[in-house]
């Protein structure tokens, strides 16, 4: 089963008129219902939910407390590696950029494991540029086994793997893995993915299913909220989810709404996604999903994150940098510009202040 | 006479179990144990980090308390063994709660997994609690793999929607000769109240109090429902009229027909 016979199911589907047909009394109905659908979802979605937006949010915020208490997972992301072998004409580290192109000495990786753990964090999240020659396999799963001296939860952020190379990373310790697809319109996907492995939509588009099967505990699909019409994508991302989380019950499935943010490429966004826009999706998914987890990037405002905290994100980093290794060393060559750029200590001190506790470990990894 | 019961060989007054996760802070949890009278807390081994002592949720559970770890995560028996065994190294003792979740929607315990998980760690000599679905024929087989009491849902995890297996825990209640918990589901005191009046032997509550505005005062709240159930339970119900006046000519006067007074 592929995810792309699911995406069949709504190629009639035309967005502008369904949404045209929608009235306040739908998106009402939509809020009342206990169990939501994926059509009640794409009504919360609508130009017309707009409108309902607070009420949005006080479901959201009230689901979230019920499921997941008031409690945030902290996380941040390590860069090990930025070669790149693919063509995304909105990346900093696409391949024809001119940049430092490094990779961390297992030395290093140890280095930065060791600055990372002194803030307390226990989970940690491994990003490489998308370059299977100098980003192997083996050297990734290399880099784990150093991690996991000092952290109790591994994900990964790398390009798609085959499930045989899932199932070995996941022997390996690891135990999340994030992949977004950009973009679930294929025909803009190909569009912005000019050449390199990345370019075959479909790989990409089932690779978090092969690493459900592989027996992933984590599984965290986006879109990047940018490349088109918002609602379209939050609304496959959302679909896609729901997908995944029925057919592998074991896995925590989640989402991040990550949007697009200047970059060395100085690819301007095709679509804006505002604030409000934003909020919306967040409040919409939670309501769809309830036990699902959102994450929530650096690539936000302070003010924004401030306030997201409350309306359904589960998982929030802190410390971010998206330069490889830029915990030990200084900021260049990073794949994009982040915004908030408050250290781990100071994301616990504003959750606390906004009655969150900041959980630094929720697993432990069984190795 | 005091009113006591049993798990494995302790003795145990308190019939209000606490979990802790939800919690807007772990300094909340003190203040919320205490008001609840609870002697049994569980704590997910997974949240545990005795190399960060400032933010260790074990830290923060009262000395007087029975660390109760849970293997919170685990999605086969083979994983629930393996956090208790790191339960057990981390000194967290021998009792273990065990939770064997392979459904991320609704949280509901794979009770195969939890029977065989059970009999491993019970034969390693931990006091197993284990949280399960309502079902007759598991709970007996929890029984026989050696578990202290068991655990059986109310509703989903999480959910605060009561007793939704009712007609289930009373037949666990009535059916099963270790000490049956309502864990799950218990969303208000009042819930809680009416597990103890059918003859649970406890509740074990966590969000409805983590969660609550005042947590402290919800878990006072819970230990005086909890009472109220128990306290009713062991006065015994009285009579509950069915709907209409009971019938004015008996239906079996007849059988007096022609008596000699």
């Amino acid at each position: 089963m592929s995810f792309l016979q699911e995406m069949e199911k709504y190629k009639d589907l035309d967005l502008p008129e369904f949404f045209s047909k929608i009235k306040d009394q739908d998106v009402l109905s939509a809020l009342r219902k206990e169990k939501l659908n994926c059509y009640d979802y794409l009504t919360l979605l609508s130009p017309a939910a707009e409108s309902h937006l607070e009420a949005m949010a006080q479901r959201a915020r009230r689901m979230t407390i019920q499921n997941f208490g008031k409690v945030m997972q902290l996380f941040t992301p390590m860069y090990i590696a930025n070669y790149c072998d693919n063509l995304c004409v909105y990346c900093g580290f696409n391949h024809d950029n001119v940049l430092e192109r490094k990779q961390l000495t297992m030395a290093e990786v140890e280095a930065e494991a060791q600055k990372i753990s002194e803030t307390g964090l226990k989970h940690i999240l491994i990003l490489t540029g998308e370059s299977q020659k100098y980003s192997s396999i083996e050297y990734i799963l290399a880099a784990v086994q150093i991690l996991k001296k000092f952290f109790t939860s591994i994900s990964v952020e790398i390009y798609s793997l085959t499930e045989e190379e899932y199932v070995r990373a996941v022997q390996s310790g690891v135990d999340g893995m994030t992949m977004f697809q950009e973009v679930y319109d294929s025909s803009i996907y190909k569009e912005l993915h000019l050449a390199g492995p990345k370019s075959i939509y479909e790989f990409r588009l089932d690779a978090p299913e092969r690493a459900c099967r592989a027996g992933m505990r984590n599984v965290n699909i986006g879109a990047l909220l940018g490349l088109n019409d918002w609602r379209k994508e939050a609304f496959f991302t959302g679909v896609h989810a729901d997908y995944l989380q029925h057919a592998y019950k074991d896995v925590e499935v989640a989402v991040s709404t990550p949007r697009m943010r200047p970059c060395a490429a100085g690819f301007s966004p095709r679509v804006i996604v505002n604030d409000v826009n934003l909020v919306q999706y967040i409040t919409a998914y939670r309501i769809f999903m309830p036990r699902s987890g959102i994450t929530l990037s650096s690539r936000e405002s302070r003010m924004m994150r401030d306030h997201l905290v409350k309306l359904g994100v589960t998982k929030i980093s802190g410390g971010v940098t998206t330069a490889v290794g830029g915990h030990t060393k200084g900021e260049d060559s990073s794949q994009f510009d982040i915004s908030d750029t408050r250290s781990i200590e100071d994301m616990a001190q504003m959750l606390y202040s906004e009655g969150y506790q900041p959980v630094y470990k929720d697993w432990q990894g069984l190795y | 006479m005091e009113d006591l019961f049993t798990i494995g060989n302790t003795q145990l007054q308190s019939r209000l179990l606490i979990g802790t996760g939800k919690f807007s802070s772990n300094k909340d949890m003190p203040g919320a144990i205490e008001a609840a009278a609870a002697k049994i807390v569980t704590v997910a081994l997974r949240r545990a980090d005795s190399a960060y002592e400032a933010e260790n949720i074990l830290n923060y559970i009262p000395k007087t308390c029975i660390l109760m770890p849970n293997t919170s995560g685990a999605r086969t028996a083979e994983e629930a063994v393996r956090i208790a065994h790191m339960a057990r190294a981390m000194g967290c003792g021998d009792w273990i709660k065990i939770e064997v979740i392979s459904d991320n929607r609704y949280l509901l315990p794979d009770n195969q997994e939890t029977i065989k998980a059970t009999e491993i760690l019970a034969n390693e000599g931990f006091i197993v609690l284990p949280y399960m679905s309502p079902d007759l024929m598991s709970a007996k087989r929890l029984v026989d793999a050696g578990a202290a009491a068991v655990m059986p849902l109310g509703a989903p995890i999480g959910s605060n929607r009561g007793l939704q297996t009712i007609e289930l825990l009373r037949i666990l209640i009535d059916e099963i000769d270790l000490p049956i918990i309502v864990d799950a589901g218990i969303g208000r005191p009042s819930e809680a109240a009416a597990a103890m009046e059918m003859g649970a032997a406890g509740v074990l509550v966590n969000t409805a109090i983590a969660t609550a505005t005042d947590p402290a005062t919800m878990a006072h709240a819970f230990n005086l429902a909890v009472q109220a159930g128990r306290s009713a339970y062991l006065a015994g119900l009285g009579r509950v009229m069915p709907s209409g006046a009971a019938a004015s000519s008996p239906l079996t006067g007849f059988l007096r027909d022609g008596e000699v007074l």
